[in-house]
């Protein structure tokens, strides 16, 4: 990763771009492979042998036999296609959501029922922390639409 | 004519496909967020369209990192629901359109969008989602043939909101010249905003959502200007697949009839946002039908409707 990106300043993400889709492609074909029974079961009896197939790099390798999600996006990986190692652990989606997000799955369901991780301090790592035009709110079209609707 | 009558915008969160197909839709949980769709699926059964074409993105289902197309336009003639990891949802297989499918993609190729022709394909919970919320839980079959167009916005860059904008209204020409009487509805999916990835998972802005539906129903053009890293910023990293709905916008009319809106958050973790717009021909037409009025009258302008009704006697629920 040498060229800087508008969206790296996008705290607690890891965009997967063109880039990381080149690097991650093992880990994301890797993950692509448990859609079948029969590598699923492969994976399981040896998780460290049945990698060898995928020309992962060490670090890759390390993440994914750690389940280092957060990692494995970093080195490539996307989530659609991570979320199907998560599936082979017999993990649900918000277990995996909690990891990333380094809380307990209890936590990670409370706070989404409570409306979600709010916008306020999640914008910017560089500070542009103030809502875009767009999302003011303050646009013309929601007051006419206000009314309308009535 | 075949013509496009109305656009309907829809998230297509898998946990809701999962509630459907494990008989979850009367926990106190899910009822909220069907509950929302009752209203759609009666305008659904009375519009009775034709044709369906449904802008989605595909889940590493169909297509893994082995090739990643920005459109893929499906002109087979079926698309079976595909195995994502649970076994195929239990939905009827969906039937296309080969041939209209055909003529879109002839038409706007020429139109300088260079479309993936796509004749074998399976659909994952992208397209089934949208389908089940809209037309209930056929058994058979769904009521009307299905054109997907699959839109990459797994891996950035997705195609810009102008982009998706512009491609709707080239669809829009296409259907127009075809030579069939065709009633088509237009679906955008996905959305709203929603992490999935990442330390910041979870990430919700209803704000912005709101905003976003108020400008798709009155002022599009102003959406197709927000830069990818607004979408990523404000509505999270996957909030991107919002682009789609800008293909389905680009297909109606500039001015359209917003018939009917739902949000609700969350649904697992997503914000769920759905909008109905009609093109305003067709729904002046719908409204002489129910009001039994002769071929070419105009439905009463809105201040004149609001004049007459502030004079009706107050009968209306919640006024004083």
């Amino acid at each position: 990763m040498t060229k800087r990106h508008d969206y790296d300043d996008i705290p607690g993400t890891f965009v997967f771009d063109a880039e990381r889709s080149r690097q991650g492609y093992g880990i994301n074909m890797f993950c692509m492979s448990l859609m079948k029974e029969e590598n699923r079961k492969a994976f399981k009896a040896n998780e460290a042998e049945y990698l060898k197939k995928f020309n992962l790099t060490p670090e890759q390798t390390e993440a994914i036999l750690k389940r280092d999600y957060n990692r494995m996006l970093e080195l490539g990986g996307n989530i659609y296609f991570t979320a199907k190692l998560g599936a082979t652990d017999g993990h649900s989606f918000q277990h995996m959501a909690a990891v990333m997000t380094g809380s307990t799955q209890d936590e990670y369901a409370k706070m989404m029922l409570a409306g979600g991780r709010s916008v306020e301090g999640n914008r910017s790592k560089s500070g542009k922390d103030k809502p875009s035009k767009a999302s003011s709110g303050k646009t013309k079209a929601k007051s006419t639409t206000l009314t309308k609707r009535k | 004519m075949a013509k496009i009558i109305a656009g309907v915008g829809s998230s297509h969160v898998p946990a809701i496909g999962a509630a459907l197909d494990n008989g979850k839709t009367e926990e106190p949980y899910w009822k909220r967020v069907f509950s929302g769709f009752d209203k759609s699926k009666e305008w659904m059964a009375k519009i009775k369209p034709d044709v369906a074409i449904v802008v989605y993105n595909d889940h590493a289902s169909a297509f893994s990192v082995d090739v990643i197309p920005t459109f893929a336009l499906g002109c087979a003639a079926q698309f079976p629901p595909s195995d994502e990891g649970w076994g195929p949802r239990p939905v009827p297989v969906v039937k296309g359109h080969p041939a209209l499918a055909a003529h879109i993609a002839q038409s706007v190729i020429l139109d300088e969008f260079d479309l993936t022709i796509v004749n074998k394909m399976e659909v994952d919970h992208g397209l089934t989602v949208p389908l089940n919320l809209l037309f209930g839980q056929p058994k058979d079959e769904w009521p009307c043939p299905v054109i997907p167009l699959a839109v990459n916005v797994v891996m950035y860059p997705p195609p810009t909101g102008h982009r998706c904008y512009m491609l709707g209204k080239a669809i829009r020409k296409a259907v127009e010249s075809y030579p069939e009487d065709l009633n088509v509805v237009i679906f955008g999916t996905g959305g709203l905003s929603h992490q999935i990835s990442g330390p910041r998972a979870g990430l919700i802005n209803s704000k912005w959502d709101t905003a976003f539906l108020d400008n798709l129903s009155k002022d599009p053009k102003k959406l197709t200007r927000i830069p990818h890293v607004e979408y990523m910023r404000e509505a999270g990293a996957e909030g991107i697949e919002m682009v789609m709905w800008l293909i389905m916008r680009g297909a109606l009319d500039d001015r359209v009839v917003e018939i009917y809106r739902f949000y609700i958050v969350p649904a697992s973790n997503t914000a769920v946002g759905h909008i109905i717009l009609e093109n305003r021909l067709h729904s002046a037409k719908r409204w002489r039908k129910r009001n039994g009025l002769p071929k070419g009258q105009r439905p009463m302008p809105v201040k004149k409707r609001r004049a007459a009704a502030a004079l009706r006697p107050v009968l209306r629920r919640g006024a004083r």
